[in-house]
Protein backbone atom coordinates (compact mmCIF):
# COMPACT_ATOMS: atom_id res chain seq x y z
CA UNK A 1 0.00 0.00 0.00
CA UNK A 2 3.07 2.25 -0.38
CA UNK A 3 2.26 5.56 -2.04
CA UNK A 4 3.67 6.53 -5.38
CA UNK A 5 5.49 9.78 -5.58
CA UNK A 6 3.31 12.67 -6.71
CA UNK A 7 0.73 15.01 -5.32
CA UNK A 8 -0.74 13.88 -2.02
CA UNK A 9 -4.48 13.43 -2.27
CA UNK A 10 -6.72 15.78 -0.34
CA UNK A 11 -8.87 13.99 2.16
CA UNK A 12 -12.41 14.17 0.85
CA UNK A 13 -13.99 12.54 3.85
CA UNK A 14 -15.49 15.76 5.12
CA UNK A 15 -16.98 16.68 1.77
CA UNK A 16 -20.24 14.96 2.71
CA UNK A 17 -20.46 16.96 5.94
CA UNK A 18 -19.94 20.23 4.10
CA UNK A 19 -22.60 19.29 1.56
CA UNK A 20 -24.98 18.33 4.36
CA UNK A 21 -24.47 21.71 6.01
CA UNK A 22 -25.28 23.48 2.77
CA UNK A 23 -28.29 21.24 2.22
CA UNK A 24 -29.68 21.94 5.68
CA UNK A 25 -29.12 25.66 5.21
CA UNK A 26 -31.21 25.58 2.03
CA UNK A 27 -33.86 23.43 3.65
CA UNK A 28 -34.50 25.94 6.40
CA UNK A 29 -34.24 29.18 4.46
CA UNK A 30 -36.31 28.29 1.43
CA UNK A 31 -39.89 27.26 0.72
CA UNK A 32 -41.48 25.49 -2.20
CA UNK A 33 -43.44 28.26 -3.83
CA UNK A 34 -47.10 27.91 -4.77
CA UNK A 35 -47.49 30.12 -7.79
CA UNK A 36 -50.75 29.05 -9.30
CA UNK A 37 -54.38 29.71 -8.58
CA UNK A 38 -57.75 30.81 -9.88
CA UNK A 39 -57.64 34.13 -11.69
CA UNK A 40 -60.65 36.35 -11.18
CA UNK A 41 -61.57 39.94 -11.92
CA UNK A 42 -63.56 41.87 -9.34
CA UNK A 43 -66.35 44.08 -10.67
CA UNK A 44 -65.87 47.82 -10.66
CA UNK A 45 -67.43 49.50 -7.67
CA UNK A 46 -69.86 51.67 -9.63
CA UNK A 47 -71.25 48.75 -11.63
CA UNK A 48 -72.76 47.15 -8.58
CA UNK A 49 -76.30 47.03 -9.84
CA UNK A 50 -75.53 45.62 -13.30
CA UNK A 51 -77.04 42.27 -12.39
CA UNK A 52 -80.35 43.73 -11.22
CA UNK A 53 -81.83 44.38 -14.63
CA UNK A 54 -81.12 40.90 -15.98
CA UNK A 55 -83.96 38.57 -16.72
CA UNK A 56 -84.37 35.81 -14.20
CA UNK A 57 -83.90 33.07 -16.77
CA UNK A 58 -80.48 34.46 -17.66
CA UNK A 59 -79.21 34.14 -14.12
CA UNK A 60 -78.14 30.91 -12.46
CA UNK A 61 -78.03 31.59 -8.77
CA UNK A 62 -75.81 29.41 -6.66
CA UNK A 63 -76.10 29.62 -2.90
CA UNK A 64 -73.61 27.97 -0.58
CA UNK A 65 -74.58 27.78 3.06
CA UNK A 66 -72.34 27.47 6.10
CA UNK A 67 -72.67 23.68 6.19
CA UNK A 68 -71.38 23.36 2.64
CA UNK A 69 -74.85 22.60 1.24
CA UNK A 70 -75.39 23.78 -2.28
CA UNK A 71 -78.57 25.35 -3.62
CA UNK A 72 -78.84 26.03 -7.34
CA UNK A 73 -81.93 28.03 -8.28
CA UNK A 74 -83.36 27.06 -4.88
CA UNK A 75 -82.91 23.33 -5.48
CA UNK A 76 -80.52 21.32 -3.33
CA UNK A 77 -77.94 19.54 -5.50
CA UNK A 78 -74.75 17.56 -4.97
CA UNK A 79 -71.51 19.44 -5.67
CA UNK A 80 -70.36 16.95 -8.31
CA UNK A 81 -73.24 17.71 -10.66
CA UNK A 82 -72.69 21.45 -10.45
CA UNK A 83 -70.30 21.53 -13.39
CA UNK A 84 -72.78 19.83 -15.71
CA UNK A 85 -75.60 22.06 -14.44
CA UNK A 86 -73.51 25.13 -15.22
CA UNK A 87 -72.59 23.81 -18.67
CA UNK A 88 -76.25 23.13 -19.48
CA UNK A 89 -77.19 26.59 -18.32
CA UNK A 90 -74.49 28.53 -20.19
CA UNK A 91 -74.73 26.50 -23.36
CA UNK A 92 -78.52 26.49 -23.49
CA UNK A 93 -78.89 29.08 -26.26
CA UNK A 94 -82.61 29.61 -25.76
CA UNK A 95 -83.01 32.60 -28.08
CA UNK A 96 -84.99 32.01 -31.26
CA UNK A 97 -83.33 31.78 -34.66
CA UNK A 98 -84.86 35.06 -35.70
CA UNK A 99 -83.64 36.81 -32.57
CA UNK A 100 -80.46 38.88 -32.66
CA UNK A 101 -79.24 36.99 -29.60
CA UNK A 102 -79.43 33.66 -31.41
CA UNK A 103 -76.50 31.45 -30.46
CA UNK A 104 -75.34 29.51 -33.51
CA UNK A 105 -72.57 27.57 -31.79
CA UNK A 106 -74.49 26.49 -28.70
CA UNK A 107 -75.23 22.79 -28.40
CA UNK A 108 -77.61 22.97 -25.45
CA UNK A 109 -81.27 22.04 -25.17
CA UNK A 110 -82.48 25.49 -26.34
CA UNK A 111 -85.06 25.57 -23.59
CA UNK A 112 -86.96 28.82 -23.28
CA UNK A 113 -86.73 28.65 -19.50
CA UNK A 114 -82.93 28.82 -19.38
CA UNK A 115 -80.36 31.31 -20.69
CA UNK A 116 -80.71 32.97 -24.11
CA UNK A 117 -77.08 33.23 -24.98
CA UNK A 118 -73.71 32.59 -23.27
CA UNK A 119 -73.03 36.33 -23.49
CA UNK A 120 -76.15 37.05 -21.47
CA UNK A 121 -75.91 34.14 -19.06
CA UNK A 122 -74.74 35.17 -15.61
CA UNK A 123 -73.78 32.87 -12.79
CA UNK A 124 -74.20 34.46 -9.40
CA UNK A 125 -72.51 32.91 -6.40
CA UNK A 126 -73.84 33.81 -2.97
CA UNK A 127 -72.70 32.49 0.36
CA UNK A 128 -73.07 32.93 4.08
CA UNK A 129 -70.44 34.79 6.03
CA UNK A 130 -69.74 31.56 7.89
CA UNK A 131 -69.15 29.47 4.78
CA UNK A 132 -65.66 27.98 4.70
CA UNK A 133 -63.29 29.31 2.08
CA UNK A 134 -62.43 25.78 0.93
CA UNK A 135 -66.02 25.07 -0.06
CA UNK A 136 -66.28 28.46 -1.74
CA UNK A 137 -63.19 27.77 -3.84
CA UNK A 138 -64.58 24.38 -4.89
CA UNK A 139 -67.68 26.09 -6.25
CA UNK A 140 -65.64 28.75 -8.03
CA UNK A 141 -63.49 25.99 -9.46
CA UNK A 142 -66.45 24.03 -10.78
CA UNK A 143 -67.97 27.08 -12.46
CA UNK A 144 -64.65 28.02 -14.06
CA UNK A 145 -64.28 24.39 -15.14
CA UNK A 146 -67.65 24.62 -16.89
CA UNK A 147 -66.52 27.70 -18.82
CA UNK A 148 -63.18 26.11 -19.64
CA UNK A 149 -64.92 23.02 -20.98
CA UNK A 150 -67.10 25.10 -23.32
CA UNK A 151 -64.25 27.33 -24.42
CA UNK A 152 -62.12 24.30 -25.14
CA UNK A 153 -64.86 22.75 -27.22
CA UNK A 154 -65.18 25.86 -29.37
CA UNK A 155 -61.44 26.23 -29.63
CA UNK A 156 -61.10 22.63 -30.86
CA UNK A 157 -63.89 23.21 -33.38
CA UNK A 158 -62.62 26.52 -34.75
CA UNK A 159 -58.84 26.22 -34.51
CA UNK A 160 -58.31 22.52 -33.87
CA UNK A 161 -56.22 23.34 -30.81
CA UNK A 162 -57.15 23.38 -27.16
CA UNK A 163 -57.28 26.70 -25.34
CA UNK A 164 -54.71 25.50 -22.83
CA UNK A 165 -52.23 24.69 -25.61
CA UNK A 166 -52.78 28.11 -27.17
CA UNK A 167 -52.23 29.84 -23.85
CA UNK A 168 -49.08 27.90 -23.04
CA UNK A 169 -47.76 28.58 -26.55
CA UNK A 170 -48.49 32.26 -26.05
CA UNK A 171 -46.44 32.27 -22.84
CA UNK A 172 -43.39 30.78 -24.54
CA UNK A 173 -40.59 33.32 -24.90
CA UNK A 174 -39.18 32.18 -28.24
CA UNK A 175 -42.17 32.64 -30.54
CA UNK A 176 -42.32 35.50 -33.01
CA UNK A 177 -44.38 38.62 -32.59
CA UNK A 178 -46.71 37.81 -35.49
CA UNK A 179 -47.55 34.37 -34.17
CA UNK A 180 -48.21 35.91 -30.80
CA UNK A 181 -50.57 38.46 -32.27
CA UNK A 182 -52.50 35.78 -34.12
CA UNK A 183 -52.75 33.67 -30.98
CA UNK A 184 -53.94 36.65 -28.95
CA UNK A 185 -56.69 37.22 -31.49
CA UNK A 186 -57.79 33.59 -31.41
CA UNK A 187 -57.82 33.47 -27.61
CA UNK A 188 -59.81 36.70 -27.45
CA UNK A 189 -62.33 35.34 -29.91
CA UNK A 190 -62.90 32.22 -27.81
CA UNK A 191 -63.18 34.28 -24.64
CA UNK A 192 -65.81 36.47 -26.31
CA UNK A 193 -67.86 33.45 -27.33
CA UNK A 194 -68.10 32.38 -23.70
CA UNK A 195 -67.40 35.40 -21.50
CA UNK A 196 -66.77 34.60 -17.85
CA UNK A 197 -69.86 36.16 -16.28
CA UNK A 198 -69.51 35.18 -12.67
CA UNK A 199 -70.92 37.53 -10.08
CA UNK A 200 -69.96 37.28 -6.45
CA UNK A 201 -72.99 38.76 -4.86
CA UNK A 202 -72.77 40.23 -1.39
CA UNK A 203 -72.61 37.64 1.32
CA UNK A 204 -75.57 37.16 3.56
CA UNK A 205 -74.85 37.91 7.18
CA UNK A 206 -77.36 35.63 8.72
CA UNK A 207 -79.99 33.36 7.33
CA UNK A 208 -82.79 32.21 9.55
CA UNK A 209 -84.24 28.96 8.39
CA UNK B 1 -0.98 -4.37 3.98
CA UNK B 2 -0.70 -7.34 6.23
CA UNK B 3 -1.69 -5.28 9.22
CA UNK B 4 -4.76 -4.08 7.38
CA UNK B 5 -5.77 -7.58 6.47
CA UNK B 6 -5.40 -9.06 9.93
CA UNK B 7 -7.52 -6.44 11.54
CA UNK B 8 -10.47 -6.91 9.29
CA UNK B 9 -10.06 -10.56 8.80
CA UNK B 10 -13.39 -11.72 10.15
CA UNK B 11 -15.39 -8.51 9.70
CA UNK B 12 -17.57 -7.56 6.77
CA UNK B 13 -15.87 -5.24 4.30
CA UNK B 14 -16.72 -1.61 4.89
CA UNK B 15 -19.30 0.10 2.68
CA UNK B 16 -17.64 2.72 0.58
CA UNK B 17 -18.83 6.21 1.46
CA UNK B 18 -16.97 7.85 -1.39
CA UNK B 19 -20.22 8.53 -3.27
CA UNK B 20 -22.00 10.03 -0.27
CA UNK B 21 -20.96 13.62 -1.09
CA UNK B 22 -22.28 13.16 -4.63
CA UNK B 23 -25.62 11.97 -3.35
CA UNK B 24 -25.88 14.85 -0.91
CA UNK B 25 -24.89 17.32 -3.60
CA UNK B 26 -27.59 15.96 -5.84
CA UNK B 27 -30.15 16.55 -3.09
CA UNK B 28 -28.73 20.00 -2.52
CA UNK B 29 -29.06 20.97 -6.18
CA UNK B 30 -32.59 19.60 -6.27
CA UNK B 31 -33.61 21.83 -3.37
CA UNK B 32 -31.75 24.82 -4.78
CA UNK B 33 -33.64 24.60 -8.05
CA UNK B 34 -37.19 23.89 -6.85
CA UNK B 35 -37.37 26.25 -3.88
CA UNK B 36 -37.17 29.99 -3.43
CA UNK B 37 -35.96 32.06 -0.51
CA UNK B 38 -38.54 32.76 2.17
CA UNK B 39 -39.59 36.38 2.12
CA UNK B 40 -42.42 36.35 4.60
CA UNK B 41 -42.50 34.54 7.89
CA UNK B 42 -46.06 33.38 8.26
CA UNK B 43 -47.70 34.14 11.57
CA UNK B 44 -50.88 32.42 10.51
CA UNK B 45 -51.99 28.96 9.50
CA UNK B 46 -52.03 28.77 5.76
CA UNK B 47 -53.42 25.53 4.37
CA UNK B 48 -54.36 26.50 0.85
CA UNK B 49 -57.35 24.78 -0.78
CA UNK B 50 -57.14 22.65 -3.92
CA UNK B 51 -58.43 23.56 -7.36
CA UNK B 52 -58.06 21.95 -10.76
CA UNK B 53 -58.57 24.91 -13.11
CA UNK B 54 -55.52 26.83 -11.94
CA UNK B 55 -53.43 29.24 -13.94
CA UNK B 56 -49.82 30.06 -13.30
CA UNK B 57 -49.07 33.44 -11.81
CA UNK B 58 -46.93 35.69 -13.95
CA UNK B 59 -43.76 37.45 -12.91
CA UNK B 60 -43.28 38.00 -9.24
CA UNK B 61 -42.61 41.75 -9.34
CA UNK B 62 -46.24 42.57 -10.13
CA UNK B 63 -47.84 40.52 -7.40
CA UNK B 64 -48.97 41.69 -3.99
CA UNK B 65 -49.52 38.93 -1.48
CA UNK B 66 -52.19 38.95 1.20
CA UNK B 67 -52.28 36.09 3.66
CA UNK B 68 -55.42 35.26 5.60
CA UNK B 69 -55.84 32.64 8.27
CA UNK B 70 -56.00 31.82 11.95
CA UNK B 71 -52.94 33.06 13.90
CA UNK B 72 -50.58 30.25 14.88
CA UNK B 73 -50.40 28.99 18.48
CA UNK B 74 -47.74 31.43 19.69
CA UNK B 75 -49.61 34.45 18.33
CA UNK B 76 -53.05 33.38 19.53
CA UNK B 77 -52.42 34.84 23.00
CA UNK B 78 -52.10 38.32 21.57
CA UNK B 79 -54.18 38.15 18.44
CA UNK B 80 -56.93 35.69 19.28
CA UNK B 81 -58.02 32.75 17.18
CA UNK B 82 -60.21 34.52 14.63
CA UNK B 83 -58.79 34.61 11.07
CA UNK B 84 -56.64 37.67 10.41
CA UNK B 85 -54.97 39.34 7.48
CA UNK B 86 -51.21 39.35 7.25
CA UNK B 87 -49.32 41.61 4.89
CA UNK B 88 -45.55 41.89 4.92
CA UNK B 89 -44.81 40.29 8.29
CA UNK B 90 -47.48 42.12 10.22
CA UNK B 91 -51.19 41.84 10.91
CA UNK B 92 -53.42 44.49 9.39
CA UNK B 93 -57.07 45.39 9.79
CA UNK B 94 -59.57 45.11 6.97
CA UNK B 95 -59.72 48.90 6.72
CA UNK B 96 -55.95 49.04 6.18
CA UNK B 97 -55.95 46.70 3.18
CA UNK B 98 -56.61 49.52 0.71
CA UNK B 99 -53.75 51.63 2.05
CA UNK B 100 -51.40 48.68 1.98
CA UNK B 101 -52.26 47.90 -1.65
CA UNK B 102 -51.86 51.53 -2.72
CA UNK B 103 -48.54 52.02 -0.95
CA UNK B 104 -47.14 48.78 -2.38
CA UNK B 105 -48.39 49.71 -5.81
CA UNK B 106 -46.66 53.08 -5.56
CA UNK B 107 -43.33 51.30 -5.13
CA UNK B 108 -43.74 49.38 -8.37
CA UNK B 109 -42.29 50.65 -11.64
CA UNK B 110 -44.94 52.61 -13.50
CA UNK B 111 -45.18 50.34 -16.53
CA UNK B 112 -46.37 47.33 -14.53
CA UNK B 113 -48.80 49.07 -12.21
CA UNK B 114 -51.77 48.37 -14.41
CA UNK B 115 -51.05 44.63 -14.55
CA UNK B 116 -50.73 44.37 -10.80
CA UNK B 117 -52.32 41.26 -9.32
CA UNK B 118 -53.30 40.62 -5.74
CA UNK B 119 -52.61 37.04 -4.76
CA UNK B 120 -54.87 35.96 -1.94
CA UNK B 121 -53.30 33.14 0.01
CA UNK B 122 -56.16 32.10 2.22
CA UNK B 123 -56.44 29.23 4.64
CA UNK B 124 -59.22 26.87 3.62
CA UNK B 125 -60.84 27.09 7.05
CA UNK B 126 -61.19 30.86 6.93
CA UNK B 127 -64.72 32.13 6.44
CA UNK B 128 -66.05 33.84 3.36
CA UNK B 129 -67.27 36.89 5.31
CA UNK B 130 -63.80 38.27 5.98
CA UNK B 131 -62.71 37.54 2.42
CA UNK B 132 -65.71 39.35 1.05
CA UNK B 133 -64.79 42.38 3.20
CA UNK B 134 -61.24 42.26 1.82
CA UNK B 135 -62.55 42.06 -1.73
CA UNK B 136 -64.74 45.06 -1.08
CA UNK B 137 -61.66 47.00 0.08
CA UNK B 138 -59.78 45.92 -3.04
CA UNK B 139 -62.60 47.19 -5.21
CA UNK B 140 -62.47 50.54 -3.45
CA UNK B 141 -58.84 51.04 -4.49
CA UNK B 142 -59.48 49.62 -7.94
CA UNK B 143 -57.23 46.59 -7.49
CA UNK B 144 -59.54 44.37 -9.45
CA UNK B 145 -57.24 41.62 -10.66
CA UNK B 146 -57.06 38.93 -8.01
CA UNK B 147 -55.81 35.40 -7.82
CA UNK B 148 -56.99 32.87 -5.28
CA UNK B 149 -53.78 30.97 -4.76
CA UNK B 150 -54.45 27.24 -4.55
CA UNK B 151 -52.70 23.94 -4.84
CA UNK B 152 -53.26 21.91 -7.96
CA UNK B 153 -55.57 19.06 -7.03
CA UNK B 154 -59.09 17.77 -6.65
CA UNK B 155 -61.40 20.62 -5.67
CA UNK B 156 -63.88 18.34 -3.90
CA UNK B 157 -61.25 17.53 -1.30
CA UNK B 158 -62.02 20.97 0.18
CA UNK B 159 -65.55 19.98 1.13
CA UNK B 160 -65.35 17.51 3.92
Amino acid sequence: MSKRTGMPTVNAGSMADIAFLLLIFFLVTTVIEVDEGLDRMLPRINKDTAIMDRLKKNVLSIFLDSQGKLLVDDVLIEPDVLQQTAINFIDNGGALTSDKDFCGYCLGKRSSKSSDNPKKAVISITSNRETSYGAYISIQNEVIAAYNYLRNRESMRLFNMSLKDMESLYQKPNISFLVKLELREKINKIQLLYPLNIVDAEVITEKNN
Amino acid sequence: MSKFNTRNNNDLPEVSTASLPDIVFMLLFFFMTVTVMKDNTLKIENNLPNASETKKLEKKDRIIYLYIGKPTKEFQKIWGSEPRIQANDKFIKVSEVGDYILSTKAKMPENIRNVMTTALKIDKNANVGLISDVKQELRKVNALKINYTTYQGDAFANIE
